[in-house]
């Protein structure tokens, strides 16, 4: 009764649109989902640009000044890329286990892990010193595969024999790898009691554009290192075996509909097995090339959370490999622009507001909103 | 009891609801009238707007246009709570019951009184009283997961009774229940009508609606067809023709089949559940050559185990199972789809479909990894595209392109894809599992002649049901269980026989104990 009396005294002006929020009944466009994606950036990079002002700075000479030390000049993008390809490598570990609906939450983990395994070549040693390059280069990257692949199959393993939630176990076994780092680090390929390994040799360094400057100039100075190659190679492959393979018919059939796969025949245990292998060796194959490419000793903090960076960059490509590159390459800039921008956690909250924004775009996938002009009665 | 009724007291009256749901009318322009103590059914396909129509009246969706007066007051329900106040309470074929919870605890949630402290003993009492007035024989003080579903049913008409309602919505109360179960929904239902409560009885089954109610109305698409008849002026022909506007032939043509060899061949199968509890014990059966055996019994006697053991699905502890002669005891699924062994499962979509895949995707399910479909580690996209639009015209599936997610895909159009699927593989063997279940009258006979097509290509399908109906005039034998015990095998059709082996008397048994 009272609200009617409410509505009668409204004044006589209605809202002259009514939204209506109805579920879709056919396939969304396919423009839609990078449109989301992109505009869960934009939004997070708006709410950024207002923390910014409200933090007394200017947001359009913070943007202007992130991308110009990030993307302007080709020294700055090079830059950017060395922090893009690590997450190139965990986002596509990320991508197939999510595809599948396995989450891998230990990229990290693996990453460390394949650090461990490329540092090994190198300090054990696997290669004498003088072995040519080409050898590292192969030798740690797999190396580096192998040991990521091993802490990706533990909770793969653990979770088709025991049915072990892969979240928990992956999540774990990241601190276990940090912890197993450490005791190198400290201890038996401690450097005269340094927390870290000695340097490597150079012949064992992933090489460089930098390495090409004496032909041609134009190169001096850039860091960007083969492990680009790397991470292209398994997007192209990735991509591949999720569209147009058997095996990626398998893995997706699984990941909408378990009971549908097992019904059709297909191994649901022998799948997770292999598709954490797969994962936790693209992750360790990430640590590998960090090691060789950038950091070319075994140390600690060698890692700003890329493993789980790459949990957000999946998300943002909607675990398509090939969008995986484009996502990393944002990230690296924002990544790189926490050393420009100060407070320098206004990069990382961007980072976690275009997740949450992600997440919530899901909406917009599920359902269509209408806009109508309202009919007066 | 006639008395009573000519008086023709309306208590609801509904004028031209029409409800619109995105891209569908639901209801147009439907009047509907409901009289003092009597049962009204509600008739109609799968999607012909009955349950819309009862939940505007219960206050859960909100008409675009029309009007509803109850007991001559003209009423505009915002919520259930307000349609209960009403005196208009629903029960939903998907109870909305807490398990962890007595029956008691169950009826007072959501209600102002008691306000605080439980005071439980003494609401029982009451609970009891309103059960007693009725005849709803259910213990107040039982938890709700210790009950069986026809008790559950009985928990929810007791929720509304507690709440006042004079008008009660049955939302096709008698899908989940057994036939035993059944009669004492009936006669409960009577018992409420004679002291003065109003039913609207919504199904789908005409013998169900001939049986109780005093009216029908039918809908078909969204519009009345006919309004308010007796029932016992009408016949079930008449209905069925109302209900899908033609005539429906119910007894299905069968051609003469010679039978082969045995194809299937079950014996003393054993197996376990989810639970680890046994629920196949000692099953043989068999299946031969052009025929369609049926495997009749209430829900949840080991049906489903039976299905899921013979495709290889759930372990075999005991016995063996082979096709054509070869073990496929305990081996893998990927080895009896090779062997022709195909499954038409229960849950459409929770088994038989992956929903966001497309149509392609999900008819190339057993054959993504043969050739043409497989080219060495490739799935020849040109190939699976060929295939689905082959079986898309065949099948007759309706669907905009084969690109389309099969999630936005009817019910029936669902079990087409299932079908086309796995009738184009041409098994030698074949399960279905309640294949017409939850499907319009036009569909069921689609998916019927399919099955017999089957049996006239010499396949041997077992045909596990809970629809008497079919399984008598698609079966050429048909096999009882219950409590995963085959009780006996009936060839002559005979009901009596199939019901008193439903409720767990062995075949030799019958007869013997006397009449009763």
């Amino acid at each position: 009764m009272a609200d009617i009396s409410v509505k009668e005294s409204a004044p006589k002006w209605k809202f002259p649109f009514k939204i209506k929020i109805e579920n879709r009944v056919d396939n969304a466009p396919r423009w839609l989902s990078p449109v989301l994606s992109l505009a869960a950036v934009a939004i997070a990079l708006l709410i950024g640009a207002v923390v910014i002002w409200i933090a007394g700075g200017d947001p359009w000479a913070a943007y202007s000044h992130i991308a110009k030390y990030s993307l302007g000049s080709w020294g700055v993008l090079s830059d950017t890329m060395v922090k893009a390809i690590p997450l190139m490598l965990v986002g596509l570990a990320c991508s197939i286990a999510f595809r599948m609906k396995l989450w891998n939450i230990g990229a990290e983990g693996q990453f460390f892990l394949g650090a461990f395994g490329a540092s090994m070549v190198v300090l054990l040693p696997v290669l004498p010193m003088e072995a040519p390059k080409w050898q590292f280069i192969l030798v740690s990257a797999g190396f580096g595969m192998f040991f990521g692949a091993l802490w990706g199959f533990v909770p793969g393993f653990l979770k088709a024999r025991y049915n072990v939630n892969e979240i928990i176990s992956t999540l774990m076994m990241n601190y276990i790898a940090i912890e197993w780092n450490n005791y190198f680090i400290y201890g038996v390929w401690s450097e005269s009691g340094f927390q870290m390994s000695r340097m490597f040799q150079r012949n064992a360094w992933l090489p460089r554009l930098s390495d090409l400057a004496k032909r041609w100039p134009f190169f001096g100075g850039l860091t960007t290192h083969f492990g680009l190659v790397f991470a292209i190679v398994a997007a192209l492959i990735l991509w591949w075996v999720l569209s147009k393979s058997r095996w990626g018919y398998e893995i997706r059939l699984i990941g909408d509909n378990p009971r549908a796969a097992e019904y059709a025949g297909i191994s649901i245990k022998k799948n997770i097995v292999l598709v954490m292998i797969v994962s936790g060796a693209l992750a360790g194959l990430a640590g590998a090339s960090e090691i060789m490419g950038v950091v070319h000793r075994l140390q600690g903090a060698i890692s700003p959370g890329y493993g789980y960076t790459g949990i957000i960059i999946a998300w943002l490509a909607k675990l398509n490999p090939l969008a995986v590159i484009l996502a990393s390459i944002l990230f690296g800039a924002l990544i790189l622009a926490g050393r420009e921008v100060q407070p320098s956690g206004i990069p990382t909250l961007i980072q976690g507001l275009i997740m949450v924004f992600l997440i919530a775009s899901d909406f917009f996938y599920r359902n269509r909103v209408r806009i109508t002009r309202k009919v007066e009665d | 009891m006639d008395i009573e009724k000519s008086t023709d007291e309306l208590v609801v009256q509904m004028r031209s609801i029409t409800k619109r749901f995105p891209g569908v009318i639901a209801n147009s322009e439907v009047d509907f009238d409901l009289r003092k103590g009597e049962v009204h059914a509600l008739l109609g396909e799968n999607g012909a707007g009955k349950s819309t129509l009862m939940n505007v009246l219960a206050g859960l969706y909100k008409a675009e246009a029309g009007s509803i007066s109850v007991h001559g007051k003209p009423e505009k329900f915002g919520s259930p709570r307000e349609a209960i106040e009403a005196g208009i309470g629903m029960v939903h074929q998907h109870f909305m019951l807490v398990p962890s919870q007595s029956v008691t605890e169950n009826i007072l949630l959501g209600l102002e009184e008691p306000r605080f402290r439980m005071k439980l003993p003494e609401y029982n009492q009451r609970v009891a009283e309103v059960a007693e007035q009725y005849g709803l024989h259910v213990d107040p003080d039982a938890k709700v997961w210790q009950l069986s579903v026809g008790e559950q049913q009985r928990v929810e008409i007791l929720k509304m009774l507690y709440r006042g309602a004079d008008v009660l919505i049955m939302d096709e109360p008698t899908a989940v229940l057994a036939p035993s179960e059944i009669d004492e929904l009936f006669n409960t239902l009577r018992s409420m009508t004679e002291q003065g409560k109003s039913i609207v009885f919504i199904s789908h089954k005409l013998h169900e609606v001939m049986a109780i109610s005093d009216r029908v109305t039918v809908l078909q698409k969204g519009r009345i067809t006919s309004s308010g008849l007796y029932t016992k002026d009408v016949t079930r022909a008449d209905l069925a023709r109302l209900m899908v506007g033609r005539e429906v032939v119910f007894r299905v043509e069968k051609s003469e089949v010679q039978v082969g060899d045995i194809v299937l061949d079950v014996k003393d199968l054993e197996a376990l559940n989810d639970k680890g509890i046994k629920s196949l014990n000692g099953v043989s059966i068999n299946v031969r050559e052009g025929e369609i055996v049926g495997l009749a019994g209430v829900a949840g006697n080991g049906q489903n185990e039976l299905a899921e053991a013979l495709v290889g699905l759930r372990e075999a502890i005991e016995g063996s199972i082979t096709v054509n002669e070869q073990d496929v005891t305990n081996k893998p699924v990927k080895l009896g789809i090779r062997h022709g062994i195909s499954l038409i499962p229960a849950d459409r979509a929770k088994v038989g479909t992956a929903p966001n895949l497309s149509v392609t995707e999900n008819v190339i399910m057993k054959n993504y990894d043969q050739k043409p479909i497989a080219n060495g580690w490739r799935v020849n996209k040109h190939e699976a595209g060929k295939y689905a639009t082959g079986l898309k015209d065949a099948y007759d599936i309706i669907v905009p392109t084969i690109d389309t997610s099969v999630r936005l895909l009817s019910g029936g159009n669902l079990q087409k894809v299932i079908l086309a699927r796995e009738i184009s593989s041409e098994p030698k063997f074949m399960v279905a599992v309640q294949p017409t279940r939850g499907l319009d009258v036009g569909a069921i006979e689609g998916v019927q002649k399919l099955l017999l097509s089957q049996r006239e290509s010499r396949a041997a399908v077992l045909l596990i049901s809970e629809e008497l109906e079919e399984l008598l005039s698609l079966s050429d034998r048909i096999y009882v269980i219950y409590e995963g015990e085959i009780m006996g095998e009936i060839d002559d059709g005979d009901i009596d026989k199939i019901g008193q082996m439903m409720t767990g008397t062995p075949l030799e048994q019958i007869g013997k104990e006397g009449v009763n």
